[in-house]
């Protein structure tokens, strides 16, 4: 029975839904700019996590490790790039 | 909405080509009915899962839009033969540019490259099927869908005449007020879905499924591109599906993310549009450069020179494909900071490429080398590629870039990379498997006869325009006065693009020709070639091998014929394989009809439609299908019959 009860999914489900909460406290609390944003960012993070390795299990299959892990490396790389190249190129680059 | 904002009308050329429209589809459904083939379209191919199957359709499509987007290059080319023409007007010319550049590029050279991975990969690496049989034929279908759904804009609505990169402001609700961009907006995101899944699905059949024994560095050089390529899909595609997106909002609902007032930006879609148009360049060019490696190395008969540097440069291109994408628009006016950046890291990729190159020349470097069709192409394209290669680093200087920018010199820069490095590795990759697949080789004469026009009328075609762009002749301008001195240059160009139809109507009359006459071969290795789709039948059998290989060492196959190293070793046991459903049609006619409605802004049939597609994806959760077993004694059937055995 305990290898059929879904633990992960039920803790990442209850996971998702405390990190809704403190998101959308954010927005009820007013809260400084500054103080939401890095809450927001942190609870992204987080949420990411619980993502990866609740939900899509990236560390149960051992003989896997290398693909999935270049693979969330690259994904970061393309996220980060895409992000941080989109605001030098439209923003920053006309300081 | 009346009639007349509903059809396209006005024009003479789209009357002749709704007739021909209606007139085609009804001779296909009295030709289905008479010929009594609707059973067998059903069952074999609207239905199937079989990869080699749902290639075979990719490639019949692609050859459909390849047809499609040359009519409209030639009319293009028609406009801008001599000073004044009248043969199409402002907008229609617009129409036309923009749907031959979206048609070649996403609806011609994407399904061809996806077509033949899905024919070869399977076979190339041992396997019996891709990893996800099902949502393979989803993904053909989604394609299928939204390629259809775009065509039918010139005769419905309108097409969309912002160019293939319907730039802001111009694609906007404001000063694009047809429905001609929401048709750009849909289709392409419905046929983007469906490339994205092919790339999971690749990615996991090469990872998973390769035959045991064949490492990484073990995979044949096509297989190694496409592995790549679907990476970068999987990473860029989800870019173009947000911008879709955003576009979607803007244009149906009023949102402002890429409008002038109300905090939008309008350039903040060019930027969009390049970090997924830049890697999409590379997703259609490397899988050329893997075609290009096995057949280099097949009529060299030697193995790949510097396998390993041309691993790790694919890798290269594949990070640096994500940094280059500036540009595309250098002229926007950012610092020289951001054109400084952008610069270096577009001439950076020049590098991998090189590297590139100089394998294939070594490759041949005392090869004795076959002068086959497929060879010719791929001889051609190093020439050819490294004009347009060249050109290209002319164009990554940012402060040159200001006179190239937007003039014919940038259209005939890309058209020397894509039709080398796409249109050529395709053809020669279709020419270079077509025996596998039907069990008879294209005829040679009618091939090198298609290659010489299509390969002089090319260079006829685009070289031309380099001088016409120095000259100041800008892109997509529909018509120019004779003290402009354009005249002489545009005739040239246009005569080279009627040699270049006649090399394409050459090249189709050869399909045509080998299928009744060409003999049929027996060998099931007729190039003599390395790797390990040619050691099963042709035609292959639908369960591919009849036992798994085992691989030990890279081109395994060749050491299996010259040095008799073992590779088949195991007996036939019973194979497991999936079962054909017609689930992948349905969800696709119905997205079609979803993407139709969403486009005029019919809600009520739209959401209807929308249900139907949630409705059928929870249907597919609770389905349970196990597949079905062939068992021995069918297979040491079928193999007799493949080995021409009298049983």
């Amino acid at each position: 029975m305990k290898q059929l009860f879904p633990i992960r999914h039920v803790m990442g489900y209850v996971f998702s839904l405390i990190l809704s909460v403190v998101a959308l406290a954010v927005i009820v609390w007013d809260m400084s700019f500054t103080t939401a944003i890095t809450i927001l960012l942190i609870c992204a993070a987080i949420q990411a996590a619980v993502q990866l390795f609740m939900f899509m299990h990236i560390d149960e299959d051992k003989s896997n490790k290398a693909s999935n892990y270049t693979n969330i490396a690259y994904a970061l790389f393309v996220g980060l790039v895409t992000i941080f190249g989109t605001l030098f190129t439209m923003i920053w680059g006309y300081l | 909405m009346k009639w007349d904002e509903f059809f396209v009308t006005g024009e003479p050329m789209i009357y002749g080509a709704m007739a021909s429209i209606v007139l085609v589809s009804l001779a296909i459904l009295v030709g289905l009915t008479y010929f009594k083939k609707w059973g067998y379209l059903w069952r074999e191919w609207l239905t199937t899962v079989d990869h080699k199957k749902i290639g075979i359709m990719y490639i019949l499509s692609a050859l459909v839009m390849l047809f499609r987007g040359g009519v409209d290059a030639l009319m293009m080319r028609t406009q801008l033969a001599g000073p004044d023409m009248k043969f199409l007007d402002a907008q229609h010319y617009n129409e036309v540019f923009t749907t031959h550049g979206i048609i070649m590029i996403l609806f011609m050279a994407m399904p061809f490259i996806i077509g033949l991975m899905n024919v070869v990969i399977p076979l190339q690496i041992g396997a019996r099927d891709v990893a996800f049989p099902r949502l393979n034929a989803v993904s053909f279908w989604l394609f299928f869908s939204g390629a259809m759904l775009f065509n039918i804009s010139f005769v419905i609505g309108g097409s969309p005449d912002a160019g293939w990169t319907a730039y802001f402001p111009l694609a906007s609700l404001e000063l694009s007020p047809t429905v001609g961009n929401n048709f750009y907006s849909i289709a392409l995101q419905i046929a983007g879905i469906g490339t994205l899944m092919t790339g999971v699905n690749f990615i996991v059949t090469i990872l998973k499924m390769r035959a045991p024994g064949m490492k990484l560095m073990r995979m044949p050089m096509f297989t190694w591109s496409v592995l790549i390529t679907c990476v970068i899909i999987v990473f860029a595609f989800p870019v173009l599906t947000v911008a879709l997106a955003l576009m979607m909002f803007d244009r149906m609902f009023g949102a402002q993310f890429f409008t002038m007032a109300n905090g939008g930006m309008d350039m903040l879609w060019a930027n969009l549009f390049w970090v997924w148009g830049h890697p999409e360049v590379y997703i259609v060019v490397l899988p050329a450069f893997g075609i290009y490696s096995e057949i280099i190395s097949t009529f060299s008969r030697k193995n790949l020179y510097g396998y390993k540097s041309m691993v790790i440069s694919m890798v290269a291109i594949s990070l640096l494909s994500f940094l280059v994408w500036a540009h595309h628009f250098y002229t926007m006016g950012h610092g020289a900071m951001v054109n400084g950046f952008f610069s270096v890291t577009t001439m950076a990729i020049a590098i991998p490429t090189g590297v590139k190159i100089f394998n294939w020349l070594f490759t041949l470097h005392k090869g004795r080398i076959q002068f086959t069709t497929p060879m010719l192409y791929s001889l051609a394209f190093i020439p050819i590629f490294t004009i347009g290669g060249v050109t290209g680093v002319m164009l990554a200087m940012a402060s040159a870039d200001y006179q190239y920018h937007n003039t014919m010199f940038l259209v005939a820069h890309f058209h020397y990379v894509l039709i080398p490095g796409t249109v050529f590795a395709v053809i020669a990759g279709m020419y270079y498997w077509f025996p596998k697949l039907f069990g008879f080789r294209l005829n040679e004469r009618l091939g090198k006869l298609a290659f010489w026009l299509i390969a002089i009328c090319f260079n006829v075609t685009f070289l031309p325009l380099f001088f016409l762009g120095l000259k100041g002749m800008t892109r997509r301008m529909y018509t120019y006065s004779a003290s402009t001195g354009f005249g002489p240059l545009n005739l040239l160009a246009t005569i080279g693009s009627i040699g270049l139809a006649i090399g394409f109507a050459v090249l189709v009359y050869s399909i045509y020709w080998s299928f009744r006459y060409e003999p049929r071969d027996t060998t099931s290795d007729p190039w003599d070639a390395r790797t390990l789709e040619w050691a099963t039948h042709s035609p292959v059998p639908e369960y591919n091998f009849a036992v798994t290989p085992n691989v030990k060492s890279l081109d395994a196959f060749w050491f299996w014929k010259k040095d008799k190293q073992p590779l088949f070793e195991d007996k036939i046991e019973e194979i497991h394989m999936p079962n054909n459903n017609g689930q992948p049609f349905v969800l696709g006619v119905i997205f079609f009809f979803f993407g139709f409605f969403m486009i005029f802004s019919w809600w009520t049939p739209a959401i209807i439609s929308g249900i139907a597609i949630v409705v059928m994806l929870a249907v597919r959760s609770f389905e349970r299908d196990h597949g079905r077993h062939i068992s021995v004694k069918e297979i040491n059937k079928t193999e007799q019959q493949l080995r021409g055995d009298k049983a």
